[in-house]
């Protein structure tokens, strides 16, 4: 390999968009096929930068939209390559369509999402719309909390997408300048040690396989397609879990560093627990410390796996909370929150007793501050107090204007 | 094929050409091939035609216009002599009549369902053309 290797410190300062381009070059991926787009710009214009400076051996194909950025990765995977490329808000609503194609076809192709409010009105600012656009899609997607994350979940993504048994693309998402643009101290791996952990890529039914020539994307009527839906998550429900938590492990037997399916904080003997995602993690960590210093039992509970849904790993988590809160950071125009549904589902069957109530906040990247979530834990102990919830079950957090609360 | 189950076919909406490798394909003849019930050369798309090309071979010159023109590979020329239609591909589009040469043509349109020794026996005579 005629490339040259790049010499990290332990810890380097990155912001979340150049740990992910650099997680790129490290898993010297061989077609970056991208249209830009703010915030997640950087990302692809870090691995161009890497490749003009001879740290990857690859190509990086600039097209004329998002929808062609995502067509180009679905091309080169089928043909054979380790492909990825990056994409925020409007950019990836217009790469929708071809997501399904890429899922559907069994291409594993690692898309970097930094979360990004949907027009209109316009706002580059992060929420996390155009991630919940995108989880029919039948994609793995993984969410990151900081920059550090942002490096790590692309390593393990391309560990579980590439494994034959999962053949499946993956997200790794991160918030749109609260992750993607604030530098932090990001442990890194050598580019050996990196490169090892995803290993070299193993075609399967490449194009570029001429003795066994294939046809990928084939149509199928009501004959066929109904079977292909059904394997896509037949393998999204039973291989991939197993996969992730794999992926987990080894990288945790390689730096040191544990990620979950469902991230636990201060869970064990919590009473009440806030549900959330992205950078309202950390957040929401350090208000429930916070709280148990004002003898109220808060917990928190981060989703990293957002597909496929963790559905026995939050149930098993919130076992015993007395009152949960579910925080959905998208505006579900219409319907409870996201969150609020998957949990409700999750739980339903269960012994569980806890009093659930919705949340909707930071829409176009408005603060959670930790005064919201100081009187989001003091409404759940309310709740606790009373045996029942004592709001709506449904509640806009820092909207102006007056209270904005339904069902 | 027809009947499998949801865990019975091999991933990703992909389907191949060729049972074992494809070796020196270019150079086997597409009868010789080892197509797979999934290649669309497997599959009969006769029905789908509502005309077809009919081919009288007395007034052919080999000249392989049809042979190059057909969108759908279903003219059978060996050894650059037009030795008939696959009717099992051609879709009755009229192309290879269209760019016929000859004078009378030597590949016309007839409907489907037309007996094709009928149609051979009436066959246009040569048009004369003013000048």
């Amino acid at each position: 390999m005629a490339f040259d290797k790049m010499e990290l410190r332990d810890i380097e300062v990155w912001d979340g968009n150049f740990a992910a381009a650099q997680a790129l070059r490290q898993c010297q991926i061989d077609v970056v096929s991208a249209y830009p787009i703010t915030p997640s710009t950087p990302i692809v214009e870090g691995y161009s930068k890497f490749l003009a400076d001879n740290y990857v051996e690859g190509e990086f194909v600039m097209v004329e939209s998002e929808h062609a950025a995502m067509s180009g990765c679905i091309g080169a995977s089928a043909a054979g390559g380790r492909v990825a490329t990056a994409t925020s808000s409007q950019g990836f609503a217009l790469m929708v369509e071809t997501l399904y194609q890429a899922s559907g076809m069994r291409l594993p192709i690692i898309l970097n999402v930094v979360n990004r409010a949907l027009a209109a009105p316009l706002n580059v600012n992060g929420d996390h719309a155009d991630m919940y656009l995108g989880r029919d899609s039948g994609w793995i997607q993984f969410d990151a909390y900081s920059p550090q994350e942002a490096y790590d979940l692309n390593f393990i993504a391309f560990r579980v997408a590439e494994d034959h048994d999962v053949r499946l693309p993956a997200m790794v998402h991160q918030d749109g300048f609260m992750t993607s643009h604030t530098a932090q101290g990001v442990y890194t791996m050598d580019d050996d040690t990196a490169y090892s952990f995803v290993g070299d890529f193993k075609p399967m039914n490449d194009m570029l396989d001429f003795e066994h020539p294939v046809t990928h994307g084939v149509q199928t009527e009501e004959d066929w397609h109904y079977e292909h839906k059904a394997r896509q998550h037949n393998d999204l429900m039973t291989k991939v879990p197993a996969k992730i938590e794999e992926a987990f492990a080894s990288f945790e037997k390689l730096t040191g560093r544990k990620y979950n399916q469902v991230e636990q904080y201060d869970m064990d003997d919590a009473d009440v627990a806030v549900v959330c995602m992205g950078t309202s993690v950390e957040t929401a960590r350090e208000v429930a410390t916070e709280m148990r210093e004002k003898g109220i039992k808060a917990g928190v509970v981060g989703l990293r796996v957002i597909r496929p849904f963790p559905f026995m790993e939050i149930k098993e988590a919130l076992e015993g909370i007395k009152a949960i809160a579910t925080l959905d950071r998208s505006s579900p125009n219409g319907a409870a929150g996201m969150l609020f549904n998957e949990i409700a589902g999750a739980l339903f069957n269960s012994d569980t007793k806890a009093l659930l109530s919705g949340y909707v906040y930071g829409l176009g990247g408005r603060d959670l501050t930790k005064k919201h979530l100081v009187d989001l834990y003091t409404e759940l102990q309310g709740n606790v107090d009373a045996g029942k919830v004592t709001t709506p079950l449904q509640q806009f957090i820092g909207v102006r204007g007056p209270k904005l609360q339904f069902l | 094929m027809a009947n499998t189950g949801w865990d019975e076919f091999e991933i990703g909406a992909m389907l191949r050409t060729f049972e074992g490798e494809a070796g020196d394909i270019a150079g086997t003849l597409q009868e010789d091939r080892n197509y797979t019930q999934n290649s669309s050369f497997s599959a009969s798309v006769a029905d789908w035609r509502i005309e077809k090309p009919v081919f009288n071979k007395d007034f052919c010159i080999d000249c392989q216009f049809c042979w190059i023109y057909c969108p759908d590979i279903s003219i059978i020329s060996r050894d650059k002599k037009m030795i008939g239609i696959d009717m099992d591909h051609c879709k009755g589009c009229g192309i290879c009549v269209e760019v016929c040469p000859t004078n009378p043509k030597s590949l016309l349109m007839f409907p489907e369902q037309a007996e094709e020794e009928v149609e051979i026996a009436n066959w246009p005579a040569k048009e004369t053309k003013e000048k």
